[in-house]
């Protein structure tokens, strides 16, 4: 039923999850057209049963701040066509990336939880761990440069497959 | 260990079972911290909004808004009357929205025995319906939000002293057509909730700021013991619990787990709402107050008629103007806001120096609130269907009851890690 749709997944690290909530309200006008194209694989939001095997387009948010980040992004990218990151704190580390700038008194006070919880001592952006194809800039993602990449992403695919 | 499941997600749960009786549950948020209470130290106060918003995506505009308040608690500026007509609407869109993703998208899947709301199936009416209600609902509120408030998510018109923009007539005349048109779908979807078979109920207490009118930005802090706390001493209501195991602080009074959130404020101010809805539903809120946790989605799908309706009231009835912002010199000072977000009770405090930089400040937001009420449900709910029911429809079960609390965009995204022992 899914053939020739395109795979997508999308994968939120560290972050608040807005490019999500942006993504979840382009979806009010595209959500037809979409169902049709798309092969929802792996996103969280939208179902429970995620398959994680390979996908055409992998949507990353959020920064990278742990070794299991890490790793996941890397198991990403090795069964991705097309990594894509999505908004501030996957492409530039910021505003998640903000304890990199911490002052000494500040590290001082968040660095038992540092340890406690295994969090790498900087936060990395996507791009610092793998290769990314593409990038959508914002915080949160805009909208209209969302559905350009999207597209052309689309077109791309499209005369791949013909 | 027996290990049962394992999804990518933002949030675990480890039940450990021993003869057939619960020892320990341990809900556990794993989301990374990313210390904004350390952050908002050293900045200016004028940007400090804007930069807590990036808290949380799901409901950005509450922090924006509930910043924004205890800004200008510090700053001591008394926002004018259209000022707080625009933030009511702005937290009306939020409310809309985000109330409609989680009814719709997370939750009737599992009404409905669908693995995800887009697999509901156009050809059968009542679903073709349901999806289009979903997303003609979920785009009217983010239309309020975006006119008011310039986005639904991280709004950049709302700062300290007021708005940087004013809606136009003929957006606020087209957003009351738009939010006219979705009020037959909200009663739809509250009939649906109110007929849902699903139920739990178990004895808890519920905490919501309470105000005047059914709203979120303003009113005392009500728990239902006679007593209305003012929002300034919201902070001391609080007990802090460190759990080892998550990443987000959890929170008692008085030595016991609370609830907030929708099912909270229904309870405790129900005769409150908007006449219009009052009249809709009479039998309906003859259900409240309820201990019973799944309706909480009951609450939620009120919650958005009374938004539709206040909302049209508001902008029906108003004329708005092209205000200055209000600006005080920068002063020693310390502010706490209080919000009702769409999940339950979201306060700020923060302490700014003369100079207008942020000194410090504290953050406590609704899920943290229901951590540990979530798993007292959860440790109820597995003593209740051990030993006979299989671990995998446990595991469901436990997954449609953190659902219900709505507890953040990760958590209740169908994600969980289940760890038995």
């Amino acid at each position: 039923m899914n053939v020739n749709k395109i795979k997508i997944g999308w994968f939120s690290f560290s972050c608040c999850e807005d490019n999500l909530v942006v993504f979840t309200e382009i979806l009010n006008d595209h959500w037809q057209e979409w169902k049709k194209i798309f092969d929802f694989r792996h996103v969280n939001a939208l179902k429970s049963k995620n398959i994680f095997d390979e996908f055409d387009i992998a949507f990353i948010e959020g920064a990278v701040a742990s070794e299991k980040h890490k790793k996941k992004i890397e198991e990403i990218r090795i069964i991705s066509k097309k990594v894509v990151a999505v908004g501030s704190c996957a492409i530039t580390g910021m505003p998640s990336a903000q304890r990199n700038f911490f002052n000494e008194e500040q590290r001082e006070n968040i660095e038992p939880l540092i340890e406690h919880f295994a969090s790498f001592p900087k936060v990395l952006k996507v791009s610092e761990v793998v290769k990314v194809d593409a990038e959508i800039p914002g915080c949160p993602m805009d909208h209209n440069v969302f559905m350009k990449a999207v597209n052309n992403l689309i077109e791309e695919f499209r005369s791949h497959n013909t | 260990m027996d290990h049962i499941s394992k999804v990518e997600g933002s949030a675990g749960l480890e039940v450990r079972v021993r003869n057939n009786k619960v020892e320990s549950v341990h809900f556990k948020i794993t989301e990374y911290k990313r210390f904004y209470t350390e952050a908002m130290k050293g900045k200016p106060i004028l940007g400090l909004p804007q930069l807590l918003s990036r808290i949380c995506g799901t409901c950005s505009n509450a922090h924006i808004l509930c910043s924004i308040e205890a800004c200008e608690k510090a700053l001591e500026i008394v926002p004018s009357e259209q000022t707080w007509l625009l933030r009511i609407l702005t937290m009306y869109g939020l409310m809309i929205r985000d109330h409609a993703l989680h009814l719709y998208l997370f939750t009737m899947p599992d009404l409905f025995g669908r693995d995800s709301f887009l697999d509901f199936d156009e050809n059968n009416p009542e679903e073709h319906q349901l999806l289009h209600d979903a997303f003609e609902i979920k785009a009217t509120g983010n239309a309020l939000a975006t006119i008011i408030a310039g986005r639904s998510v991280h709004a950049p018109y709302p700062v300290i002293g007021g708005f940087t923009h004013f809606p136009a007539k003929k957006e606020i005349a087209e957003a009351i057509e738009k939010i006219k048109k979705i009020r037959p779908a909200v009663l739809r979807l509250i009939k649906i909730f109110e007929k849902c078979d699903f139920h739990f109920d178990r004895k808890t207490d519920f905490v919501a700021m309470v105000p005047e009118r059914y709203g979120f930005l303003n009113g005392c802090i009500d728990s239902g013991k006679g007593d209305c706390l003012p929002e300034q001493y919201f902070g001391n209501f609080l007990e802090r619990v460190v759990l080892p195991y998550s990443q987000a602080s959890a929170y008692k009074h008085g030595g016991k787990a609370y609830m907030v959130g929708a099912l909270a404020r229904m309870n405790l101010a129900k005769e409150r709402l908007h006449n219009e809805t009052k009249k809709s539903l009479k039998e309906t809120l003859d259900l409240f107050p309820s201990t019973d946790i799944y309706y909480n989605n009951l609450a939620q799908a009120i919650e958005i008629l009374h938004s539709v309706d206040d909302a049209i009231e508001i902008l029906e009835n108003n004329k708005f103007k092209e205000e200055p912002l209000i600006k005080k010199p920068y002063k020693e000072g310390v502010g706490i806001g209080v919000v009702e977000a769409p999940r339950g009770t979201l306060y700020h405090k923060v302490e700014v120096g003369a100079d207008g930089i942020v000194k410090g400040g504290e953050i406590v937001v609704p899920t943290g609130q229901n951590q540990i009420n979530i798993e007292e449900d959860i440790w109820r709910l597995v003593d209740e269907l051990i030993p006979e029911t299989p671990k995998e429809k446990i595991e469901y079960e436990i997954e449609k009851l953190i659902r219900a609390y709505d507890p953040c965009m990760s958590c209740a995204a169908h994600f969980l890690e289940v760890k038995w022992s």
